[in-house]
């Protein structure tokens, strides 16, 4: 019998830079979703920058704006029921997942009708309906589990369903988290076992203050890493969504068919510090200025004004909708009930015993199974 | 007329492995994976001949890579597979701390509910043997510290079957501590299915005149030193806690209010330590019964040594628990 580490990856490995087709781009309003998408991620860290101002949010929170490209492009090449895991920078994968964002902004007030009634907080978003398994806030921890992820879908299809592995895992991790060894251990894991797995890099160049050449080696060559790893890869422009989904569903797809991993490297820029306190010393006024130049929401929108006839005021009506969505989900989630105290020993296992209570389904899930 | 039924007697590692067969039988969501565990037939021949029934895909030998397969085994147990996950010894799980304390116990609480995580982290606990200090760990009261997982400790065949197969059939992240010194030894493991429920301590011996409360391997010390008391008059009551979380105190209790007099035996360094932990319930709720404080007897405050006389003085033994009963009920 075959035992899995026994198989020859090399044999069977194309060459790790295969180039590929890019995707067809779907019509206007795909694209026009895309974009308000990306608007309403921008404007609920807007808020969600007001409201941790206002203290109505404490611990550490991580802005993901700049960045709404990735997570919108990737996120829109898998399918709904195909597992995420993410680092800490987590609100603007859990709404492109499809969290209600009043769900998200509760969470990070700490109210009980948070995703995770308040117990998880920014840095940490779940959401079993849309197969959303949490951010993650020690950097590089969720990569090992993503690698599980995948293991296990593949397990699920092929040793439990007796039938083909057809679900791909989406792995998001920061440049800073390609330093931590655990991610090295789940590559190797992923490319001995064949796992289905997407590690996604989103190298926005700093990992709080540090600059990605002042930890790394071979900074301008990342894909060595995985190469190492006998794990094909890629490099996407992640300041576009256009042009990261194109780039990206081919890979989803043959990750998919093959039931192999990938490593994609998404170029971005974050805009704002690296959390809320972060003085942005590191870096120059002229070097944010010119990456916002190159900015996702205002190069989608200007492509569908000039090549689907999309009016000026179909755009900022999008804005107008993501605004008072996200104002409701501020209101809303001032309403929720402060997390009763009893929670605190509800979640620690799932039966009752000692001082523990079991365990019970956030609001958020119980809304969408009725 | 009855007819005594002839009782099978089996390896302590005969247990575990039946176990985990059995369960691995009954539900394909129950994989194993850890190194050296299939073609190799496990470090230490625990996992004997399973590859052959199970297959590669649900017997997995994984690279030297704790950190990586631990978290990879908490990914899947977040989909609802329920991986056993073999440290070739507990010791080696301290380069996968993160996973194993940081994912795994807190994942349903991180989630709000939404994400369990039923897995079963196995291996050997304990000094095997002139291993010196880096594998000789006892991490009972390292880990037992931490809320959202469960750890159980067998001391023999027996209960190594039965809480093993709780521990698989287990929701919650369970720290299953087995001893390398316990594996070769033989006891009663009946043909028939059963469990051992979580949280139900065991009266390994009765007495009346000290209560001695131990886990896993040191029990062995225990029974021997009670039986040398036994010569001198004094009676012990040796109490097999089985689980640290949960922890059966109700029994510990009972047996204290009986024998006012009560000594602990933890194999892992004192401070701070599963045996303090006990020590202090015990006098906080036997404050009355008490004649005495309660004692401890535990490995030294010091890395384990390698050097065999040293280590012999280092580990509890038989010679401190008689010592530490004869103080405890004031026979010096
Ligand atoms: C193990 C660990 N070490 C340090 C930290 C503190 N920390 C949080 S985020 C971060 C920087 C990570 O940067 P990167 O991976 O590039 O992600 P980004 O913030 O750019 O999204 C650091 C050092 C942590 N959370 N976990
Ligand atoms: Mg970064």
């Amino acid at each position: 019998m075959l035992n899995m580490a026994e198989i020859d990856t090399t044999e069977t490995t194309p060459p790790l830079t295969q180039k590929r087709a890019k995707a067809p781009l779907p019509d206007s309003p795909i694209l026009l979703g895309w974009l308000r998408q990306m608007m309403l991620i921008r404007e609920f860290e807007v808020r969600t920058m007001q409201a941790y101002q206002n203290r109505q949010i404490g611990g550490f929170c991580h802005i993901y704006i700049g960045q709404e490209a990735v997570a919108v492009g990737s996120i829109a090449a898998v399918n709904p029921d195909d597992p995420v895991v993410l680092a800490y920078r987590d609100h603007g994968h859990a709404l492109a997942r499809g969290m209600d964002p009043k769900y998200c902004m509760a969470e990070m007030f700490g109210k009980i009708g948070g995703c995770a009634k308040g117990k998880g907080g920014s840095m940490h978003m779940f959401d079993a309906e849309h197969y959303l398994y949490g951010g993650h806030g020690i950097v590089g921890a969720q990569t090992p589990l993503g690698t599980g992820l995948a293991f296990a879908t593949k397990y699920e299809d092929e040793v439990i369903g007796e039938g083909k592995s057809d679900k791909v895992t989406l792995c998001y991790l920061g440049d800073g988290a390609i330093n931590q060894g655990a991610f090295y251990e789940a590559m190797n894991l992923a490319g001995l076992f064949d796992i289905p797995v997407i590690f996604v890099l989103e190298n926005n160049r700093y990992s709080m203050g540090t600059a990605i050449e002042r930890g790394t080696t071979m900074a301008h060559a990342l894909h060595a890493k995985s190469e190492a790893h006998g794990i094909e890869h890629a490099i996407v422009d992640g300041k576009n969504v256009m042009n990261m989904y194109q780039d990206f569903k081919p890979i989803a797809d043959w990750c998919r068919e093959e039931s192999r991993p990938f490593f994609v490297e998404a170029q971005t820029y974050r805009y704002k510090g690296h959390s809320m306190s972060d003085p942005r010393k590191y870096r120059t006024k002229m070097e944010e200025e010119m990456e916002e130049q190159d900015d996702c929401i205002a190069s989608l929108s200007t492509f569908l004004q000039e090549h689907h006839d999309v009016e000026p005021d179909a755009i900022k009506q999008l804005g107008r909708q993501v605004k008072s969505q996200v104002r409701q989900a501020v209101e809303w989630s001032n309403q929720s009930p402060e997390t009763p105290l009893d929670e605190l020993y509800t979640d620690v296992y799932t039966d009752v015993w000692g001082p523990f209570k079991g365990t019970s389904k956030p609001e958020m899930l119980q809304d969408e199974n009725e | 007329m009855t007819v005594a039924t002839k009782e099978r007697v089996i390896e302590f590692r005969d247990a575990l492995r039946e176990a985990m067969s059995e369960e691995m039988r009954v539900d394909k969501r129950v994989f194993l994976l850890g190194e050296e565990v299939a073609q190799y037939n496990g470090a230490y021949k625990v996992s004997k001949g399973m590859l052959d029934e199970f297959g590669p895909r649900r017997f997995i030998d994984t690279p030297i890579s704790e950190s990586g397969f631990s978290g990879m085994a908490i990914g899947a147990a977040m989909r609802g597979l329920r991986p056993i996950v073999e440290f070739m010894s507990w010791s080696f799980s301290l380069v996968a701390a993160d996973p194993i304390l940081n994912n795994a116990p807190k994942m349903l609480y991180m989630s709000g509910g939404q994400f369990g995580c039923p897995i079963v982290f196995r291996g050997n606990d304990g000094a095997g043997g002139q291993l010196a200090s880096t594998h000789s760990w006892c991490v009972e009261s390292l880990y037992a510290n931490v809320p959202g997982l469960k750890m159980a400790i067998p001391y023999d065949a027996y209960d190594a079957k039965g809480l093993l197969k709780t521990a698989i059939r287990d929701d919650n992240p369970v720290f299953f501590l087995e001893s390398e010194r316990l594996l070769s030894t033989k006891g009663h493991v009946p043909e028939e299915e059963y469990t051992i429920e979580f949280g139900k301590a065991l009266i390994r011996r009765e007495g009346t005149d000290c209560t001695i409360i131990s886990f896993g391997r040191p029990l062995h010390f225990c029974l021997e030193a009670a039986e040398e008391l036994a010569k001198e008059g004094i009676s012990c009551e040796v109490v097999d806690g089985r689980t640290i979380r949960p922890l059966d105190i109700e029994t510990m209790i009972t047996s204290v209010k009986k024998t006012n007099a009560c000594v602990v035996v933890d194999q892992s360094w004192p401070f701070a330590s599963v045996g303090s932990e006990i020590a202090s319930q015990i006098h906080r709720y036997c404050f009355d019964d008490l004649d005495n404080h309660v004692h401890r007897v535990h490995s030294d405050d010091v890395p384990t040594p390698y050097a065999y006389n040293l280590e012999q003085a280092y580990l509890p033994n038989s010679h401190k628990i008689c010592e530490a009963v004869r103080s405890a009920t004031y026979n010096i």
